[in-house]
């Protein structure tokens, strides 16, 4: 889904695996302004590769000279901006929310709604699992703050070109 | 290939002959004993040669790349010995300079640890390499250098770093000493668009008052030639900026010479009324733009570049080319058409006619004058080295240059103590040819011990010290811009430079006078035995202009000191 407000952005950076990579791709953003939002690192089907999949927020009008920079460096084979595509985004989230029995039934109730999974669940505590684009995982966030919130973790978004495009 | 044995620091000198190094400048240390230690269990021909301190080993490694177009390298242990190259990697970085610099460090299993002179030079360099490695085991030793000789001369050339641990460099290692390269990341430069080149031809054929705008990357590509049939073909004027002097022959009649902050009137008044501007290999420094959405308003704006990322990271270009410059003025040459330009090369050898470059040879004695002697004497062919200062614009305006390789200064990063050293490295790379250094005295200071270097190798080098006994380029912003407010400029406390010189047995001269600057300048070129230093006492608070007033448009130049006070410039430096 195509996100709305312009100062965010999505790359996708294909890069060589090895030690220092990330420490060069993040100073072309701190030095330029830009805040990491998200970060997810994975190998590649080939191994001798990574795939960083980067959520920004900055001015979107030094986000060409971003990408001109991450491309220029040695290590990083190609980037990707994906923000206003419609390539597949998906994210996951745990969050731990306080319940007792009293409000366990409502609590439920909504994490079913939105398709989530019950992951631990304790007299006091319910820990949920959601999957979906970032702006579901809002969405659920917003709906079960009138509980009482422990912890958020979630990995941030992950994207995908649709049909046979490359990423 | 079939594999051999051998130490890891011996490895890393075959595979430096293999690059054809002639010279390593360097520093030793514990953390790279092993190195140094090969450099004599090899029998090596390649050359060390010792400075005094790592900052010197960097820009004389500068030095010898400018002036012959190879790369050399610098070799240096860990902890301080490796911090202090940073100044002259930056230096290099920022002016596209290829270098490879060697840094020892402690052993890998101490990393992170603190370990005795351990610094973490690859994560500090970072920021001011075009690569950089950490090795971790003495077989990653070939492929490695080849590496980084690769990125370090192809493409936008830049310093490259190899940090070596001590377990590596003294390791053993069973190697192909011509390893494959792994860097699947490195683009190769592509060939110009032929669209893009017919685009850039219509365009210039509807221009009636083109200018060509020639930067460092004509040098870098060996492209002068090709541009210099161009700009003859279509008969097009040609401005440069401060690394470009030389990549077209500033004595050409078509050459406008330096453009920008203390570039020529005549420069910066075509600049502002050319139609069409074809930047060829400049990366529209700050200092020749003034103000970015000032600049060449209602020009058609074409740029021409090896790095991309340069496009629109100052100026939006209307047409864009990225591409080798020969390549592209090679290609571009076939399908320009001849054009009249004949009122537009008229109206500019009037701005020539108008507002020439000038000083006054009577009363106190001139930087420029000694400079413009110096050109004279030595028929405009030397290899001239600057530092930075008002000394360094002076030389950029007077000391005109008719050939790529021969104008050697620090123009992005502006590092004082640069010059000293680089013509250190430039004399060793062209034995043969007339070095001269022109250097303030604020900025020789900073790197005056490699006098050391100099009188040891004999090196014939001129190296002439500006003397104003202020940091003249900051005294004079602070005159100009706060009133005359000086403060910290104040050279009080400068040595004899003639004494000094002579401490290290070289020969010193004094010019005090404008009577005597012809003689003793020539008594100075007839030298022969090593270096020799001319200490010029000059007048103190001479003032250069041309100036655009940093942040101001080209249009705001002041041509001469101005009658009125001027308001704080509203760019950096
Ligand atoms: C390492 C470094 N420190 C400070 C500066 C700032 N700076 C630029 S020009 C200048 C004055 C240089 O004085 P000098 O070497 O005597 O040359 P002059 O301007 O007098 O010709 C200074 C301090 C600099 N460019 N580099
Ligand atoms: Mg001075």
């Amino acid at each position: 889904m195509p996100n709305n407000d312009k100062n965010l952005h999505t790359l996708s950076v294909y890069v060589a695996n090895k030690p220092g990579v990330l420490a060069r791709v993040a100073q072309v953003f701190a030095r330029r302004g830009f805040n990491i939002e998200s970060l997810v690192v994975s190998p590649a089907v080939d191994g001798n590769f990574s795939r960083m999949t980067i959520g920004l927020s900055g001015d979107p009008s030094g986000l060409d000279q971003i990408i001109m920079q991450l491309s220029k460096l040695v290590d990083v084979l190609s980037c990707f901006d994906h923000s206003s595509d419609t390539a597949v985004m998906k994210e996951m989230g745990l969050i731990k929310i306080a319940v007792d029995a009293e409000d366990r039934p409502e609590a439920l109730q909504i994490i079913e709604h939105f398709g989530c999974k019950t992951v631990d669940l304790t007299p006091t505590s319910i820990v949920v699992q959601i999957v979906g684009d970032p702006a579901k995982i809002d969405a659920f966030e917003e709906m079960i703050q009138k509980f009482n919130i422990i912890e958020i973790v979630r990995t941030g978004k992950v994207v995908m070109s649709r049909g046979e495009g490359m990423t | 290939m079939s594999n051999i044995e051998m130490e890891g620091g011996q490895a890393i000198v075959r595979c430096l002959e293999n690059e054809g190094v002639e010279y390593i400048f360097g520093y030793s240390g514990g953390a790279a004993i092993p190195i140094f230690d090969a450099l004599v269990t090899t029998s090596t021909k390649i050359k060390f040669v010792l400075v005094r301190h790592e900052q010197g080993a960097t820009h004389m490694a500068d030095g010898y790349a400018r002036a012959t177009g190879k790369p050399a390298v610098v070799l240096v242990t860990s902890g301080p010995g490796a911090t202090n190259t940073l100044t002259g990697i930056m230096t290099a970085h920022m002016d596209s300079v290829p270098m490879i610099v060697l840094t020892g460090q402690s052993v890998s299993w101490m990393l992170g640890k603190d370990a005795f002179q351990e610094a973490d030079i690859y994560g500090m360099a970072m920021p001011v390499v075009k690569h950089s490695y950490l090795l971790k085991k003495p077989n990653d030793i070939p492929h490695t250098i080849r590496e980084a000789f690769h990125i370090a001369t192809t493409g936008r050339p830049g310093p490259v770093l190899i940090d070596i641990p001590k377990d590596v460099s003294g390791g053993h290692c069973d190697i192909d000493l011509h390893a494959e390269m792994d860097i699947p990341g490195y683009k190769d430069v592509p060939a110009p668009d032929h669209d893009t080149i017919l685009e850039i031809a219509e365009a210039i054929s509807k221009s009636k008052r083109p200018l060509i705008l020639a930067g460092h990357g004509v040098g870098i590509s060996g492209a002068d030639e090709s541009l210099l049939q161009l700009a003859e073909k279509v008969c097009i004027p040609v401005t440069n900026t401060l690394l470009g002097k030389g990549v077209f022959p500033e004595t050409h009649a078509l050459a406008l010479g330096m453009l920008g902050m203390h570039g020529t009137a005549y420069a910066n008044k075509a600049i502002c009324e050319c139609d069409l501007l074809l930047n060829i290999g400049s990366r529209f420094d700050d200092r020749i733009i003034g103000q970015a959405g000032m600049f060449c308003k209602d020009a058609v704006k074409i740029h021409v570049d090896v790095d991309a990322s340069e496009f629109g990271k100052m100026i939006v270009p209307d047409i864009a080319c990225v591409g080798d410059a020969k390549a592209v003025l090679d290609e571009l040459i076939k399908h320009v058409p001849v054009l009249d330009t004949h009122d537009w090369l008229k109206k500019l050898d009037g701005y020539k006619k108008k507002y020439p470059l000038k000083f006054i040879r009577q009363g106190s004695l001139k930087m420029q004058h000694i400079i413009d002697e110096m050109y004279k004497l030595s028929n405009g062919k030397a290899v001239t080295v600057t530092d930075v200062g008002q000394h360094q614009m002076w030389a950029a305006q007077f000391y005109r240059i008719d050939e790529r390789n021969n104008f050697l200064s620090s123009g992005g990063a502006g590092t004082m103590g640069y010059g000293l050293p680089a013509a250190i490295g430039a004399q060793f790379g062209r034995p043969d040819d007339l070095v001269v250094a022109f250097i303030g005295d604020g900025g020789f200071q900073m790197t005056q011990f490699e006098l050391a270097t100099a009188a040891l190798h004999k090196l014939p080098i001129k190296i002439v010290v500006l003397n104003n006994h202020y940091l003249g380029m900051v005294r004079q912003w602070q005159e100009l811009f706060y009133e005359d407010r000086t403060s910290g400029v104040d050279l009080e406390g400068n040595p004899d430079f003639v004494k000094l010189a002579e401490a290290y047995g070289i020969k010193g001269f004094n010019i005090r006078r404008p009577g005597d600057v012809k003689r003793i300048l020539q008594s100075a070129l007839d030298y022969t035995d090593g270096p020799c230093l001319i200490n010029c006492e000059v007048e103190k608070t001479d003032n250069v202009f041309p100036m655009i007033p940093a942040g101001a448009a080209v249009e705001d130049m002041l041509i001469e000191p101005p009658k009125h006070k001027m308001e704080k410039p509203t760019g950096s430096t």
